[in-house]
């Protein structure tokens, strides 16, 4: 690879393709914890912002952002970690929404409550736990098809 | 003394103490939702220690790491108030015991966003939305308990009446926070008691549960000169891997 042929928008789309380790059905980018890449030369700067400052899957996220990019012919990776601005549901994509939801996660809503049961689209839902399988999650469950779902915290 | 180190060590030592008594729930909770909710709280904590002792180590420049200050410091080094180290005994202690520090750490995390110290308002920054959080539950908690059966009354009060002397340590003004203050890197924990008062007295009453009267304060944690029993004990679980293999990696 030459320098000509590595350009900020191909880091992107190499990013796209790496799946949330806990979420897998949306991408790093989708999650909106890729907050910058620039490429200077062949050196390449991703920077990362952490969802919940315990998170897990962070280390995770990171080692899996660096076996993307080597695999691409990247040598030289800088990852940067940075915690402001802080991380916000606001950042996932439209996309990633969309996805999430197909795949029976509640999306984040301002209101603080899911709109609907991911299942069957009913609004008959009740609260489980305010806290879910990851940090940034919570447990609902729908009153009428009965099946419990995670939903996406709001922050 | 380097009071910036000291400030950061006392943040870090909250989060990591009470963090840990929190973790001492996992797989043991009464119910599977409380006990997932407790393992997210104590990572949330976990997560803001890192940030909080990852600074310390830095301001102190002595090549030590967030993990060395974490496991390879004894009790008297900490510099935690003292009511987050107390044994968790019962759910209602520790749900009472977070709810207690959350009603302080929400209006002092929300200060510290304004620091004159640029590291510190964006740990603060980030610390604070996951603090709004905890707070938002461990107050509903302490309300559905408080206000629940005779027993779980008489639980909460307990627990409210063994923690109350352990409240008046956070508020405590000493040299190191007249320095932060000084330097305007944090304000006097003195001016928040108002507001965390209000909290209190708001929650309580709802909870059906009586504030005691006593202004007694237990004090020694946040200057690491008198720490309960309970840390030390703490500490020989928490510590045991570093201690046996000092500087073990995985």
């Amino acid at each position: 690879m030459t320098s000509k042929t590595l350009s900020e928008a191909q880091v992107w789309q190499w990013l796209e393709d790496v799946p949330d380790p806990e979420i897998p059905v949306i991408s790093v980018v989708d999650l909106g914890v890729v907050r910058d890449v620039s490429v200077k030369d062949e050196a390449v700067r991703v920077t990362i912002t952490p969802t919940y400052s315990g998170c897990p899957a962070m280390s995770v996220i990171a080692m899996d952002i660096e076996t993307a990019l080597a695999k691409q012919g990247v040598t030289q990776l800088k990852l940067k970690t940075q915690i402001v601005p802080a991380w916000t549901t606001d950042w996932l994509s439209a996309k990633g929404i969309a996805k999430l939801e197909t795949y029976g996660i509640a999306p984040p809503q301002a209101a603080g409550v899911p709109k609907c049961c991911p299942h069957c689209k009913s609004q008959a839902l009740e609260k489980v736990s305010q806290f879910g399988s990851t940090p940034c999650k919570a447990q609902w469950r729908c009153t009428d098809c009965l099946e419990p779902f995670d939903y996406f915290k709001c922050i | 003394m380097n009071q910036l180190f000291e400030f950061l060590l006392r943040q870090g030592d909250n989060a990591l103490v009470l963090g840990h008594r929190m973790s001492e729930w996992c797989g043991v909770a009464p119910a599977l939702e409380e006990d997932i909710a407790l393992a997210n709280t104590a990572l949330d904590l976990i997560g803001q220690t890192q940030l909080w002792l990852g600074y310390a180590a830095e301001v102190e420049a002595a090549g030590r790491t967030a993990n060395d200050l974490a496991f390879r410091r004894d009790a008297y080094d900490f510099r935690n108030m003292l009511m987050v180290e107390v044994p968790n005994e019962d759910f209602g202690r520790t749900l009472m015991q977070q709810f207690c520090f959350d009603a302080f750490q929400v209006p002092w995390l929300t200060a510290l966003t304004a620091s004159s110290n640029t590291r510190v308002a964006e740990i603060a920054t980030k610390s604070v939305k996951e603090a709004t959080y905890h707070l938002d539950r461990s107050a509903k908690t302490v309300i559905a308990l408080g206000d629940g059966t005779a027993e779980s009354n008489a639980r909460m009060q307990t627990a409210l009446d063994y923690l109350w002397p352990y409240t008046g340590e956070i508020f405590a003004d000493d040299a190191t926070d007249q320095a932060m203050a000084k330097a305007g890197v944090a304000p006097l924990p003195s001016s928040l008691k108002e507001t965390w008062q209000k909290t209190i007295v708001q929650t309580l009453s709802a909870a059906r549960l009586t504030q005691p009267d006593s202004t007694f304060a237990h004090s020694g944690g946040r200057s690491g000169m008198r720490h309960t029993e309970h840390l030390g004990h703490m500490l020989a679980t928490m510590q045991v891997l570093q201690r046996s293999y000092p500087g073990a990696v995985w």
